[in-house]
């Protein structure tokens, strides 16, 4: 046995550790969801059962919650959405220090902790809305809405920027000399080619906020949604409805997460086809992403 | 009457802010030479350029800039009444970062040992899960980046994106259900005669640390491959070539190169282990202090919200400490972190 062998089989070894430390946790919850005793556990397995999931629903609590992050994420995506291509159009517009401040500015809520996010949004808001005598506005769903959009319109607003690198200005131009107006430059040719990051950061929106617990649960106050109302159910104990309701989730997020992948694959071929379409791209150098 | 200005001073400083960055856009369009150049209005549009100016001001100012300079404000005031704001008893305090050192309000006898402890936990605890994290995801990484095929480079990352969709708090769950005493793995234990008795892997933190290492394994995997991708195969093969074991490879040649990448990860897995909220009340011990519960606690067990923004800040701080820190020791530069 040579040192290549050796060290393959290492490699070897490794991968299936990483890889079961990766899935092993996540498995063993969803085969608890099916096993009937009341304490979750997947070995040793007794008898299939369904039980669980129609423990689930009965559950008002939890039908509530899913309620609230429902709308929740459909304000999110409504707020974040617009708000991450103006920043990314305005990106393309600005240069030297402006950039780098702004940039700094922007990116800042991808890297500040949830928590001081939520925290800050409830402060500033609380104020805000009494001072300005629109005290009805102090509610957990729109202070929800509004902590999360601080950090999901950053990263649409990443999306939208890889996207509009491969913009190419002559096209603006072009459209110009024809005679057509800012207003319909912007509908005609700019939204177009955006719109598969639209599309892919909208998905995006809804799932960060929809599993977002950090920042929620701060700005949520009285109010609750799934997450929420999942966190305190797990720190009272554990029950094999919670590993239902998790494999509920698992397979709603994996759909989406699904959905975003074949978008962004589907962008990335369509993408790699117009670079070969037009050869002489004249990039302006721009930060790229470092999340999602 | 000077809270009504120091409030005033705060809404109206980023408006000040704005109008330099104006004064530095002329300038700027002036010095570069470009007076032919259309500016922003004439450029977009009237419609469309509202719609971008309210969208990023709101965004900007409203949502970013704004809450964070209101939660300092904060944290430098006692806790009032709502009809005490305002009134004299209204004013500028250290109190709430004094009771996070001593434990009350007024005295400074006594430490704040527990708030401290749990405090320092966190960060060496988080600097552990770091440096962790690290170790987990290089071999994979430089495997992904370097030897892969791309079928199997494009399942490996599918296999690695998949799980990270999965809720945090269910992640978290997931790894109380496998540790816990009649879990998996201590079954499992006891059926192969390792141990006669559970071990008590929640109650003594080794939960907590593997729930956070999974947690955050995708926001090390990420900056490393990047930054390993960007290395000349070739410069691998010189070094081969010329002699050099393969720890001298990754020590000399392929870690140097994936400096920024390395440096973008563990800050990325510090920031997040920090302020991690779901895995510590989840998966912590009985006895086990994470700072941000402690956060969370002041807030809506203690109602006492400038006592929570102090520890909100003191959080912040030693967060953007560590950055610094990181960035003087791989000499790297906050654009390449944030690439």
């Amino acid at each position: 046995m040579n040192s290549t062998t050796v060290r393959k089989a290492m490699f070897g070894f490794y991968t299936v550790i990483f890889f079961t430390y990766l899935f092993g946790p996540l498995l063993v919850m969803g085969i608890s969801a099916f096993n009937t005793p009341s304490y979750p556990t997947a070995w040793p397995f007794e008898a299939f059962t369904l039980k669980w999931f129609a423990d689930l629903a009965t559950d008002a609590d939890m039908m509530y919650g899913l309620k609230t992050s429902i709308i929740i994420g459909l304000g999110v995506v409504a707020l974040s959405v617009p708000v991450g291509l103006a920043a990314a159009i305005v990106m393309t517009q600005v240069y030297h220090r402006a950039r780098s401040i702004y940039y700094l500015i922007v990116v800042s809520p991808v890297l500040t902790p949830g928590v001081i996010l939520g925290i800050s949004t409830v402060i500033f808001w609380k104020d805000l809305t009494t001072v300005s005598g629109a005290s009805w506005l102090f509610n957990g769903v729109f202070l929800a809405i509004l902590g999360q959009s601080t950090f999901v319109s950053a990263y649409c607003m990443l999306v939208f920027t890889s996207r509009l690198q491969r913009f190419d200005r002559a096209q603006e131009e072009a459209a110009l000399d024809l005679g057509a107006t800012y207003p319909q430059v912007f509908r005609h040719v700019l939204l177009p080619f955006l719109a598969p990051a639209i599309a892919s950061s909208a998905v995006l929106a809804f799932l960060s906020s929809f599993e977002n617990y950090n920042t929620t649960t701060f700005a949520i106050l009285a109010d609750k949604t799934l997450v929420t109302v999942l966190a305190g159910r797990v720190r009272q104990g554990t029950t094999p409805s919670l590993s239902a309701l998790a494999v509920i989730i698992v397979a709603i997020t994996l759909a989406g997460a699904i959905a975003y992948e074949l978008l962004r694959r589907r962008e990335e071929r369509r993408a790699a086809a117009e670079k070969l379409a037009a050869e002489q791209t004249r990039d302006t150098p721009m930060p790229t992403s470092l999340a999602a | 009457m000077i809270e009504i200005t120091a409030k005033g001073l705060i809404l109206a400083a980023p408006f000040v802010v704005i109008l330099g960055f104006w004064a530095l856009a002329l300038r700027e369009r002036r010095l570069s030479g470009h007076p032919g150049e259309r500016g922003f209005f004439a450029r977009n549009g009237i419609v469309i350029s509202t719609y971008l100016l309210v969208a990023v001001g709101f965004w900007a100012l409203l949502l970013i800039v704004l809450p964070q300079i209101y939660m300092i404000d904060f944290s430098f005031h006692p806790k009032l009444l709502p009809r005490e704001v305002g009134g004299p008893k209204d004013v500028y305090t250290l109190e709430n970062y004094r009771y996070f050192l001593y434990g009350s309000t007024t005295s400074t006898e006594n430490w704040n040992t527990t708030h401290i402890k749990a405090f320092w936990t966190t960060i060496v605890a988080s600097i552990a899960v770091t440096f962790l994290n690290f170790c987990l995801c290089y071999p994979l990484a430089f495997y992904m980046a370097q030897s892969a095929r791309p079928a199997q480079l494009r399942l490996v990352l599918l296999m690695l994106i998949t799980p990270f969709w999965v809720n945090e708090i269910l992640r978290a769950f997931a790894f109380r259900v496998l540790l816990s005493s009649g879990g998996v793995v201590n079954t499992s234990l006891m059926a192969l005669g390792l141990t006669s008795e559970p071990i008590d892997f929640l109650g003594n933190d080794v939960g907590l640390y593997a729930g956070l290492s999974y947690a955050y394994l995708l926001m090390m995997m990420f900056p490393l491959y990047n930054a390993i991708e960007s290395l000349d195969h070739n410069q691998i093969e010189a070094a081969r070539d010329l002699g050099a074991p393969w720890w001298h490879i990754h020590a000399f040649v392929v870690m140097p190169h994936a400096k920024p990448g390395i440096a973008s990860g563990c800050t990325m897995v510090f920031m997040l282990s920090a302020g991690a909220l779901a895995a510590p009340m989840v998966l912590g011990g009985p006895r086990s202090l994470w700072f941000t519960p402690i956060v969370f606690d002041r807030f809506y067990q203690a109602f006492n919200w400038p006592q929570g923004s102090a520890y909100a800040i003191i959080l912040l701080l030693s967060c953007i400490a560590f950055v610094l820190a990181v960035m003087r020791i791989f000499k790297v530069s906050l654009g390449e972190i944030t690439r």
